[in-house]
């Protein structure tokens, strides 16, 4: 018997490619070659048409299958060799586990008493500048660009004759942890390598939260950030590390971070 | 004071007005997070009971952030209208609830009245309505605004055209600007946030929106979302700025934690009229969302709601063209899921109506909250028919920049074709002349980026 289905061969090219993804979905664009141009100038889902007010099949299909794919990376784990590679050892905040993590911020944001117990007892006090890690919302994100910007930092401040403290890696943390962090340590800048929590096609993007003198009360408006560290349409961190370095300088020379930098700097110029 | 009912036979009794507002209101896990919510389904009902008889002067006396302490609580208070207030203080939040769904009730009437509320009044009645009251109320009440076009007029929906790039490349901006305009996107504003906060960036941002806005004439407004103070230093040195954006916050505290002051903004808004190439009379842009006090630490044990309620209050003092909630870009600890959401999306669509500006929905959520972009499409469809005045416009809805999703270009053109609703009238006649849209409905030469590469 010859059944239909024995003829049907679906056999895809993987749509997530570059060339499968920005394939130019507009029927009969103005300036073909000039679309093409605009396309790759930008990571945007740009040229990708419509099929009337909608989204044509394989752009919505590619949407849902990047979102698919973030949802997988929230929960992943930074790993050991990552840690050991860059020396850091672990110490976690109040949080029990992941689900705490997204509900709770505030416990995030303050170490537990073992931790503060292994900082007291591991670290150095006082450096210049104190660099932890921690992993945020992607475990990806530290484990893909830490290892290449961390060095870039430590080596960048070593050579301008800065001090920098011990590294060490914070579970389950969020940027105001830095707080807790400086109360034990007395550095003069506290820099912390954070996961940003997945975009979609970018789940592995890092930011550089930055403040001066961080303790009780500091909030974002006193830290600076470099955000959207990453090999995939965002800065890279050989690049984001050296521009880390120069914006560490700018808070020792002038004692200050965030809004208050930026008045001070507005007034230098 | 004594604040009490019976349920099902069972007592409740709440000490004060804050802790009758934060308990009668909707599930938030902000709110739990801040150990202010309802503990019972049971409680939370029957702090609604309580607070449906609560007479409007009640509120007015009880802010939750007290006046001595607080400027943005100040600003509110001082800008009653005591004529106004005088007519409606004895009116208790459920007969204001069934007066602003009346029939005989104008949205003429609801604007002059929205001129007695304050914060708290507008949150309590916020949370007697039902998800339909939100979006019927709304639909009532309009408030116009002018830049170089008109937002806020019944039967438009706007979009802001929005189109970040990671490193702030002009030429990949540029790229996703002519894609949002060939979809119609871009009448509230061509709105950028940079990744580069630096007045060098901003100005340089600023000046290749403004060149596209010249050469093709566009009836529209630009904006570089950075602080505040950045930009009136941009604006000192002759930026082309269209509107002047800041990120607003509950009190000032949390404004503190932004980095803004009440006198900071009154010198950019004075700054703002003195110098933005548009017509005016508005020139301010203002962003808000639930939860933004509580991650400052600076809530006074109040809900999220109410807190939100307040920054309508300021944002008023200062005639924005418009206003919107960024409703699911916070995250999970704020509002859990997509029924959370869709609720703080049209409470706050609502409540910014009620206080009285043109207020739009950036509706969105992130990649770590349980909501898909189906609820955002869903939430869209309900704000667009309460009257929301505009959305996000983001290529496929992804954000190059912000790692969220929000509403599309596509979006937006979809619900103007679906409900009948029309871009801010000068843009849409431009986009008739230049032969992209025709009687309301997008033509084949849309949704074409090339289609700008022409002059």
């Amino acid at each position: 018997m010859d059944r239909a289905d024995d003829k049907v061969i679906i056999d895809l090219p993987d749509p997530t490619l570059p060339e499968e993804r920005r394939a130019i979905g507009v029927k009969n664009p103005h300036d073909l070659e000039g679309l093409r141009n605009l396309c790759a100038a930008t990571t945007a889902r740009i040229g990708v048409g419509r099929a009337g007010p909608r989204p044509r099949t394989r752009s919505l299909l590619l949407f849902h299958a990047d979102h698919a794919a973030a949802q997988d990376a929230i929960y992943g784990e930074v790993a050991e060799e990552v840690k050991a590679k860059l020396g850091l050892f672990t110490v976690k905040t109040q949080v029990a586990d992941r689900d705490e993590y997204l509900l709770r911020p505030d416990l995030g944001r303050r170490l537990c008493d073992d931790a503060k117990a292994t900082i007291a007892a591991r670290c150095i006090r006082q450096p210049q500048v104190q660099i932890v890690v921690g992993d945020g919302l992607s475990a990806a994100a530290v484990n893909t660009n830490a290892p290449e910007i961390y060095p870039i930092i430590e080596q960048g401040l070593k050579s301008a004759g800065v001090s920098v403290g011990t590294p060490f890696f914070i579970q389950f943390a969020r940027v105001g942890v830095i707080n807790d962090v400086n109360a034990i340590i007395g550095a003069d800048v506290v820099v912390i390598l954070l996961g940003e929590r997945p975009g979609l096609g970018v789940a592995d993007a890092l930011s550089a939260y930055l403040g001066y003198r961080p303790g009780p009360g500091k909030t974002d408006a006193d830290r600076d950030v470099v955000c959207m560290i990453t090999y995939h349409g965002g800065m890279n961190p050989l690049e984001a590390g050296a521009y880390v370095v120069e914006l560490i300088k700018k808070m020792l020379r002038h004692e200050s971070s965030g809004i208050g930098l930026k008045i001070k700097m507005s007034g230098v110029e | 004071m004594l604040l009490r009912t019976r349920l099902y036979g069972k007592m409740y009794e709440f000490r004060t007005i804050k802790e009758l507002l934060a308990k009668a209101n909707e599930e938030k896990s902000g709110d739990r997070q801040a150990g202010i919510a309802a503990t019972t389904a049971a409680e939370r009902m029957a702090a609604r009971h309580v607070l449906a008889e609560t007479p409007l002067a009640v509120l007015r006396q009880n802010p939750v952030v007290p006046y001595e302490e607080d400027e943005v609580t100040r600003v509110i208070q001082d800008a009653v209208d005591e004529v106004v207030y005088d007519e409606i203080k004895g009116w208790t939040v459920g007969e204001l609830r069934e007066w602003v769904l009346a029939d005989n009730t104008t949205t003429a009437m609801i604007r002059r009245v929205s001129d007695g509320l304050t914060a708290e009044m507008v949150a309590a009645v916020t949370k007697l309505m039902s998800n339909l009251d939100l979006i019927y109320g709304a639909s009532k009440i309009r408030f116009t605004a002018h830049a170089n076009n008109t937002i806020g007029l019944q039967g438009t929906l706007a979009s802001r055209n929005q189109p970040n790039h990671p490193t702030d490349s002009v030429d990949g901006i540029r790229a996703t600007l002519y894609e949002g305009l060939s979809f119609g996107s871009g009448d509230s504003v061509i709105g950028i946030n940079p990744m580069d906060d630096s007045v060098d960036n901003v100005m340089r941002l600023l000046d290749m929106t403004y060149e596209v806005i010249q050469r093709w004439r566009i009836p529209t407004q630009n904006c570089v979302l950075a602080h505040v103070t950045t930009q009136m230093e941009a604006l000192k040195r002759g930026a082309p700025m269209g509107l002047m954006f800041q990120s607003l916050a509950g009190s000032q505290k949390a404004n503190e934690a932004f980095g803004v002051t009440v006198g900071m903004l009154d010198e950019a808004y004075t700054l703002a009229q003195k110098h933005c190439v548009s017509e005016g009379p508005n020139f301010m842009y203002f962003e808000t969302g639930q939860g933004t006090a509580l991650s400052a630490d600076a809530h006074y044990d109040a809900d999220q709601l109410t807190m939100e309620a307040r920054i309508y209050g300021l944002a008023k003092r200062y005639r924005p063209f418009q206003v919107n909630t960024v409703v699911g870009f916070i995250g999970p600890e704020y509002l859990y899921d997509a029924t959370q959401i869709t609720r703080a999306g049209l409470e706050d669509h609502f409540m910014g109506k009620l206080t009285g500006v043109p207020m739009g929905c950036d509706a969105c959520y992130t990649n770590h909250a349980r909501a898909t972009q189906n609820d955002i499409e869903n939430l869209a469809v309900l704000l667009a028919a309460a009257g929301c005045d505009y959305f996000m416009g983001v290529p496929m809805g992804d954000d190059a920049m912000l790692s969220y999703q929000c509403t599309s270009y596509h979006d937006t053109a979809t619900l103007r074709q679906l409900l009948g609703l029309r871009p801010l009238p000068e843009f849409e006649a431009w986009m008739e002349e230049i032969g992209l849209m025709r009687d309301g409905r997008l033509t084949d030469k849309a949704g074409d980026a090339s289609f700008f590469l022409q002059r």
